[in-house]
């Protein structure tokens, strides 16, 4: 009678341990994470196949925040519902919490060195190229046709010259999706709202290519 | 304060489609008008965010929150800035998650992802100039070459980022 209470606890644990694991692995890029993650839950743990993976990456990757915390409570809510999630979101997200202080602590220690600005100057222009890539990542699998061009045109001009802040810019890019589909649909055309994908085949999952 | 982190960067996580990046001109704005930080050190504190593991947003937020408060300020600041990703994806995965590929969805997303596109775009121009006051001084130039060689060791060489940003400091202390 006492694995009533003792099972869940048990699992929160589980996941809790596991994502603790994996979240230092993901330097660069919760996308770094998802080898990692399919081999914990899906070879070792069987918590779910191959294809159910594949679903969470695709909602992690569309939900806001980082695609590994997303597929963290995602995974953690299939297993064990809402204390599940924020088990394993717990777990992925402290040990980096952990990291990222002490990194603050180094900081503060080294603040005046001018090798240490010089070298944050540096790694400025590096952290600028990886948005610049995951832009152009993002880009690929968005753009493919002359209404996704223009949308990601607007949207980049409003910002830079309007005041308007990016809730309005993804509002107005969900509105403009479902009312030109739905035209489109009205006026009889065929509609295509995913790049075509030459080939999907093959038991790797495909992953779109941008880092968090 | 603890509150004000907390409900800050609460709100900004919502909006954080695409990963962290298209929030960082969002959050830059936040930090400077509440006086936690000034352009230039939140630049600085997005660079050590970087060398990291885990989303640069969440990373920056922590740091930010234990500059402004401490270890609360930061665990305030974090769990902020994470708690909508919980909220969302909870909210996904029991009432959306069956409709996945349903005609309606589809096309929100059709609609999105470009927007997204131009929200990280913008974040990139916005990161690459936070420096507007003192305008291009050759410091930024040597920034900007280091971007664009960076660039090169990621996309020809398909280096892995860490790899790049630990270069890129490497290049910042010998040439700057």
């Amino acid at each position: 009678m006492n694995t009533n209470w003792k099972k869940p606890l048990y699992i929160w644990v589980q996941l809790f341990w596991v994502f603790a694991r994996i979240g230092p692995s993901t330097f660069g890029g919760g996308y770094a994470m998802m080898p990692a993650i399919e081999r914990e839950v899906v070879d070792k743990r069987k918590w779910m196949s191959q294809k159910e993976l594949a679903d969470v990456v695709s909602i992690a990757g569309s939900a806001p925040g980082g695609v590994g915390v997303n597929a963290a409570a995602f995974i953690g809510y299939k297993k064990a519902r809402i204390p599940g999630a924020a088990m394993a979101v717990i777990g992925v997200t402290s040990p980096t919490f952990i990291i990222v202080i002490a990194f603050s602590l180094i900081y503060l220690i080294f603040q005046d060195s001018p090798k240490l600005e010089a070298a944050l100057k540096g790694i400025h222009g590096a952290v600028v190229a990886l948005i610049i890539m995951a832009a152009y990542r993002m880009a690929k699998a968005a753009i493919f046709d002359t209404t996704t061009a223009v949308l990601a045109i607007c949207a980049l001009f409003a910002l830079l010259a309007l005041p308007v802040t990016p809730l309005y810019i993804v509002a107005a890019g969900i509105l403009t999706g479902i009312c030109f589909i739905r035209i489109k649909e009205i006026a009889g055309k065929k509609t295509m709202t995913e790049k075509p994908s030459k080939s999907r085949s093959g038991a790797e999952p495909i992953y779109p290519e941008y880092y968090i | 304060m603890i509150w004000e982190l907390f409900f800050t960067f609460f709100k900004i996580g919502f909006i954080s489609f695409g990963g962290g990046y298209t929030v960082i001109p969002t959050i830059q704005n936040k930090v400077v008008a509440y006086g936690w930080m000034t352009g230039a050190e939140f630049q600085k504190a997005v660079s050590v965010a970087g060398m990291a593991p885990g989303p640069i947003a969440t990373n920056a937020v922590t740091l930010i929150g234990y500059d402004t408060a401490g270890i609360p300020g930061a665990i305030a600041a974090c769990a902020g800035i994470v708690l909508p990703s919980l909220i969302v994806v909870i909210a996904l995965a029991a009432f959306f998650f069956p409709y996945q590929s349903n005609k309606t969805s589809k096309s929100i997303f059709y609609g999105l992802r470009p927007v997204v596109t131009g929200l990280i775009a913008y974040a990139a121009i916005h990161f690459a100039n936070f420096d507007k006051l003192s305008g291009y001084t050759w410091m930024n130039g040597f920034t900007l070459l280091i971007c664009a060689g960076c660039l090169v060791l990621l996309a020809k060489y398909k280096l892995h980022p860490l790899t790049v940003i630990a270069a890129a400091g490497a290049a910042g202390i010998v040439f700057l």
